[in-house]
């Protein structure tokens, strides 16, 4: 009998309105990509009835399964699109699907993700009520000029009366998403957002370095010259100041743009580091089930309407064999801070690590971009700037 | 088949670029029904796929053609096709000979250009009788009254009675063929007399082994013939001989004098068929060979390497294939420190360099590394010895040099009026001397300039074309050589001298050229890990000098579950990328920028 643990993940692929810079698979209120389908979302029931009830009977799917049947279920993440966009009864509906089938496990981190403007006190209560302990909400900046050119719906004033009523709702894991190199941010209103955001004290900040992604409208404003980003330099002094502010704020950076208070990483994030199983639902969702990579169809009327797990229901499916999965292990796992274990991969792999990537650890280990210390192998500092260029080196 | 020589026309068409020299050949075989229209694909005669991506001819092609005239006659067309390119200059010349006559087709719109003129003067001095076809009537723009006078005037020959025609819509193509008949003469030669035949192109068959394209003169040639080749002094035995179907070979029992065939023979290389040579029957010589006859020399020099080391036994495999294809590409074994084993290759001009290059990649899938193309300069060493330079890496001393030639070419460059000012600013900075100019008729003129190759066979087309706005034309022969003030500038990365990017230049532009290049490879070079200093330099005086930065970032900020197949790909292009880079020392070079010194003109 399978016992191996599982985390799920779960996609709503729905927002009031998409932001400037996010290539996420998710529909604005009034994506024209819906027309075709039976799925429209409106003010008053922003993630339509037809996509939970989908979502529902896949998880339903799924669960039936003997493979997944016992395996206890660590962690969930309701991610987006805005997950908060959920009603509460929406929110019901999919956490009792959950636990009625599959095994999740007393003490699970039940993560949503969640946008200013999106939530209520009630909602918030009825997020608690079915067992989401952890948040993650979406600010990126706490500048409402920032806000503005990324293309939020909210300001920072809604982003704190969302914190406070989160607190009173009675959470007590919040993360807290920023952005750094925002066009026209500076050094001066970074530091800005990140001390407004650690006065709140939140477990868990999130800082990412903007990426222009191809399809969005940053990457058509940017091929015009009207963004004024900041450039690598300046990038990477913010990137430093996340770290040194945090820290002294008690924030340990434990993967490269992730940083948490002692006890409180995010597990369900870790696990992908870490190569573990996760099962993902919902439109485009990705999977990783023994050693099989595995994306639902990211069309919303196939979605709708084809069966479950039927011809052209995976997007793409894709057995690693061993060689891939050390890949996977070695770029994956030293993503986080503190590197990969050389007897995790001999205990997942029966081989050495050094047997098979001695070359390559004492290449960087002598550019300094690596360093391998008490039976791990970790990136340096220079080396967390360079992930890529380490990274690419340990495909076989 | 015996055929009667007043039924038979050889026949090529000559025009400028463009002009439809290849649709109006089409349009021929489509109508005489050579090809079904099923067979039909445009452009028959250009059969390499790049000869037809590009509309250009780069060999030349033959098909016979049987024709019902009005007259109530069948008559043999034998239509030689000639390569346009002025690269191919001596190709043309030997089908010429192999002609009566020539189709002269000229763009309604566009009337002559620089071509048009440097192939009818070129079939002029064959004797061919040259007959004008206006073409592309159906543009807008077409003028044909005036093109007519312009022919007229320009060139001299009579064209009031000229077939109006749209090659591409198979307008008035009949009244073409008709005039073949009237225009063009027919053969004349003895068919009992001692055999004479020319060669005008060969190919390299598979199967059949070398296949030779000719035109009786004199006498007949049979299977069995044991043929000698005059220049060359081989003797073959003639396996088959045989006339040109479209796109396949028929053989017969003989060709007699006036006719244009093929024959195939136990000739293993190409070498001993030369195009122009003179064929003839070993056990019943003729006299004297036919006139014309010249071996054919590159003009640019360029190195090709392998991009992966490993396969260059599979470069020199290629390399050989295509010679036996084309007796005129030259190539010797040469070591590169930055791109390790390779070859240096001769080549008529650039042109043939690119198709070259092109049909390396396509044909046999090799991903090459070229070095900037070098012409052939003359070193006149203290000592008094001469050599002949076409690797930059390997000028003496400048202790040893007492002084260096270089060669010019006279050219030949059509425009209209409103260009002229910036043609002749180009033709400048190209140390072009002036000659002289001739108005063809009001709006354009004919420039004439002496410019040194090495100027040329960089971008000088492409900045002649964005210059004109695609309005000039150009043609160029060789004139010879002449002292001139070089020099050889150097390219240090890292602080390491590169010797593929070395390359000779005027001591006047070499400034100029030496901060263009350094700031093109600034462009090329990733940044890497350490900060990389880019130098331009003649002998150990550095002239020109810029910084590749470090890399200060190089990181994915978010790589979730849903991330990760895309984390991979972007991983393996990362290291694909690599794979795609040459160690210059320490620094990794993308085989592109070893191109960079051919785009250094920024206007």
């Amino acid at each position: 009998m399978e016992r191996r643990e599982l985390e799920l993940y779960i996609h709503i692929p729905f927002c009031v309105k998409k932001c400037n810079y996010c290539d996420f698979l998710s529909f604005g209120t009034e994506d024209e990509r819906l027309a075709e389908t039976p799925c429209h979302p409106t003010r008053k029931l922003p993630v339509p009835e037809v996509y939970v009830t989908r979502l529902c009977r896949e998880i339903q799917w799924y669960g039936a399964k003997e493979k997944f049947k016992h395996r206890p279920v660590i962690s969930v993440f309701f991610g987006g699109g805005t997950p908060s966009l959920l009603s509460e009864e929406q929110i019901f509906r999919v956490m009792a699907a959950i636990r009625e089938n599959f095994l999740l496990c007393r003490g699970a981190e039940i993560t949503m993700e969640a946008n200013p403007g999106t939530l209520t006190p009630g909602k918030l209560n009825q997020m608690r009520f079915c067992g989401i302990n952890r948040l993650s909400l979406g600010l990126q900046s706490a500048l409402d000029s920032e806000l503005k050119v990324l293309g939020r719906i909210h300001s920072y004033g809604a982003f704190l009366q969302s914190f406070k009523w989160a607190r009173d709702a009675g959470f007590k894991n919040i993360n807290v998403d920023l952005i750094t190199a925002v066009p026209e941010q500076t050094m001066a209103s970074y530091q800005k957002s990140l001390e407004q955001v650690t006065a709140l004290g939140p477990e868990h900040i999130s800082a990412y370095s903007l990426i222009i992604e191809p399809g969005t409208p940053f990457e058509t404003l940017e091929a015009q010259g009207k963004l004024i980003l900041p450039d690598e330099d300046e990038e990477r002094e913010m990137y430093r100041l996340t770290r040194q502010f945090l820290s002294g704020m008690g924030y340990e950076r434990y993967e490269i743009s992730n940083y948490a208070r002692p006890g409180f990483e995010c597990r369900h994030n870790t696990g992908y580091w870490q190569g573990k199983d996760y099962l993902g639902v919902g439109l485009g969702a990705s999977s990783l089930i023994d050693g099989c990579r595995f994306s639902n169809t990211a069309d919303m009327k196939d979605y709708l309407e084809l069966e479950t797990g039927s011809g052209n229901w995976y997007s793409e499916s894709e057995r690693l064999e061993q060689e891939a999965q050390m890949e996977e292990f070695m770029f994956l796992g030293l993503r986080m801070v503190r590197g990969v274990s050389e007897k995790e991969f001999y205990r997942k792999f029966g081989k050495k690590l050094m047997a098979v990537y001695g070359g390559v650890v004492r290449k960087n280990e002598a550019r300094r971009l690596l360093a391998r210390k008490n039976g791990r192998i970790l990136l340096t500092e220079r080396g967390l700037d360079l992930a890529n260029i380490v990274e690419s080196e340990f495909l076989l | 088949m015996a055929a009667d020589q007043s039924k038979i026309r050889n026949f090529c068409i000559v025009a400028h670029i463009d002009h439809g020299k290849s649709t109006l050949a089409d349009r021929i075989i489509e109508m005489t029904g050579t090809l079904t229209s099923r067979e039909m694909q445009a452009q028959v005669l250009d059969n390499m796929d790049l000869e037809r991506e590009r509309g250009i001819t780069i060999k030349s092609q033959a098909v016979r053609i049987v024709y019902k005239a009005k007259d109530g006659n069948e008559y043999i067309f034998n239509l030689i096709d000639t390569p346009g390119h002025v690269d191919f200059n001596y190709e043309v010349s030997r089908s010429l000979a192999a002609c009566d006559g020539a189709i002269l087709v000229v763009d309604a719109a566009q009337g002559i250009e620089a071509q048009t003129l440097a192939n009818v003067y070129l079939a002029l001095d064959h004797n061919l009788d040259v007959m004008p076809v206006i073409n592309k009537i159906d543009l807008p723009s077409a003028e044909p009254e005036r093109v007519k006078n312009e022919i007229e005037d320009v060139i001299g020959i009579e064209a009031e009675d000229a077939p109006l025609i749209s090659a591409k819509n198979g307008i008035n193509i009949e009244e073409v063929l008709e005039q073949v008949i009237k225009k063009i003469p027919a053969p004349e030669g003895d068919p009992e007399a001692p055999l004479k035949a020319l060669i005008f192109d060969s190919v390299y068959d598979s199967y059949k082994g070398v296949i030779v394209f000719f035109r009786v003169k004199e006498g007949t040639i049979r299977k069995g013939t044991r043929a000698r080749m005059m220049a060359t002094g081989a003797e073959i035995e003639t396996v088959e001989v045989g006339y040109f179907g479209a796109g396949q070979f028929i053989p017969c029992d003989e060709l007699s004098a006036g006719m244009v065939g093929y024959m195939t023979a136990s000739i293993k290389n190409l070498k001993d068929t030369r195009v122009g040579d003179t064929i003839t029957d070993a056990d019943d010589p003729c006299d004297e060979a036919l006139p014309g006859y010249k071996k054919v020399n590159p003009m640019v020099y360029c190195g090709m390497y392998p991009a992966d080391g490993a396969k260059y036994p599979d470069l020199r495999d290629a390399l050989e294939k295509l010679q036996l294809n084309d007796a005129s590409l030259q190539f010797e074994a040469e070591t590169s420190v930055a791109l390790g084993f390779g070859f240096r290759c001769g080549f008529l001009g650039l042109l043939h360099l690119e198709i070259i290059q092109e049909r390396l990649e396509r044909e046999y899938n090799l991903d090459l590394v070229t070095t900037a193309p070098s012409v052939i300069y003359k070193v006149h060493k203290t000592n008094g010895d001469v050599i002949d330079l076409t690797n930059p890496t390997n000028l003496p001393d400048p202790s040893e040099i007492e002084y260096m030639e270089e060669p010019i070419v006279s050219a030949e460059i059509m425009v209209t009026t409103d260009f002229i000012g910036q043609i002749m600013e180009l033709c400048q900075e190209r140390r072009g001397v002036y000659l002289g100019m001739e108005y063809m008729e009001e709006t354009r003129a004919l420039l004439k300039y002496d410019l040194p190759l090495n100027e040329i066979i960089y971008d000088f087309f492409d900045a002649l074309k964005s210059r004109s706005r695609g309005y000039a034309s150009f043609d160029y022969e060789m004139k010879g050589y002449v002292r001139s003030e070089l020099c050889k500038l150097d390219i240090l990365i890292n602080r390491e001298e590169v010797d593929a990017l070395s390359f000779i230049v005027h001591k006047d532009s070499a400034y100029e050229r030496g901060r263009k290049m350094c700031e093109r490879l600034k462009e090329e070079i990733p940044r890497h890990l350490f900060e990389i200093p880019i130098q331009a330099a003649i002998g150990s005086k550095i002239i020109a000098r810029e910084t590749v930065r470090a890399m200060r970032k190089d990181v994915l900020a978010k790589c979730y579950g849903g991330d990760i197949s895309r984390k991979r790909k972007l991983l393996e292009k990362q290291k694909e990328g690599k794979k795609r880079m040459r160690q210059v020392g320490n620094v990794e070079v993308p085989q592109k920028a070893f191109m960079a010194v051919l785009k250094l003109d920024d206007k």
